[in-house]
């Protein structure tokens, strides 16, 4: 999993069938010191995060495809977590 | 497999059901030297390891597997803590 912030939502009024209802959101993978890192992507939310947010990001595709409850979903990324807290060291 | 050195670990209350009890750590990779070497991950725990350690872990679809029939939305599990490993 990766450790991202939600950075937008997106809107797709035409897309694949299995897709619908589904929420997209944009977002930005980080660093440890939450350091913006790569390119932000695409993830289905199933958890009700929110733009600012720091998330956790599954990718891949069968456990994205669980996360949003439907089988053989045309998916690779889904939110599964609002992290509260990252406890480093010690 | 890869080995990788645990940094931490994460808390989170809302998040998806199948993930509540498991415990969520945070991953540096590591060369076969030692060294740190590519980005920083989240694994779930299935052996109860805990922060400095070295473990090895699997990505992929095969993450969920150590908690089948469960199915946790995974894509890397730690299955394993090294006692040591060696090079020729």
């Amino acid at each position: 999993m990766q450790i991202c912030r939600v950075v937008g939502t997106v809107v797709s009024t035409q897309k694949n069938r299995k897709l619908e209802g589904a929420k997209l959101m944009l977002v930005q993978p980080l660093t440890l010191d939450d350091q913006p890192r790569g390119t932000a992507l695409l993830a289905i939310d199933s958890v009700g995060a929110g733009i600012g947010e720091k998330v956790l990001v599954v990718i891949e595709g069968k456990a994205a495809g669980d996360a949003l409850g439907k089988k053989a979903a045309a998916v690779d990324a889904a939110i599964i977590g609002i992290i509260d807290a990252v406890e480093v060291g010690a | 497999m890869q080995l990788a050195r645990v940094l931490g670990e994460i808390v989170s209350t809302m998040k998806d059901p199948n993930l509540m009890g498991l415990k969520m750590l945070v991953l540096q990779p590591l060369a076969a030297s030692g060294e740190p070497t590519g980005r920083t991950l989240v694994a779930l725990d299935s052996v109860g390891a805990g922060v400095g350690e070295n473990v090895f872990f699997v990505r992929g679809r095969e993450a969920a597997f150590p908690f089948y029939p469960a199915e946790p939305p995974a894509d890397a599990t730690v299955v394993g803590i090294v006692d040591h490993w060696d090079l020729e």
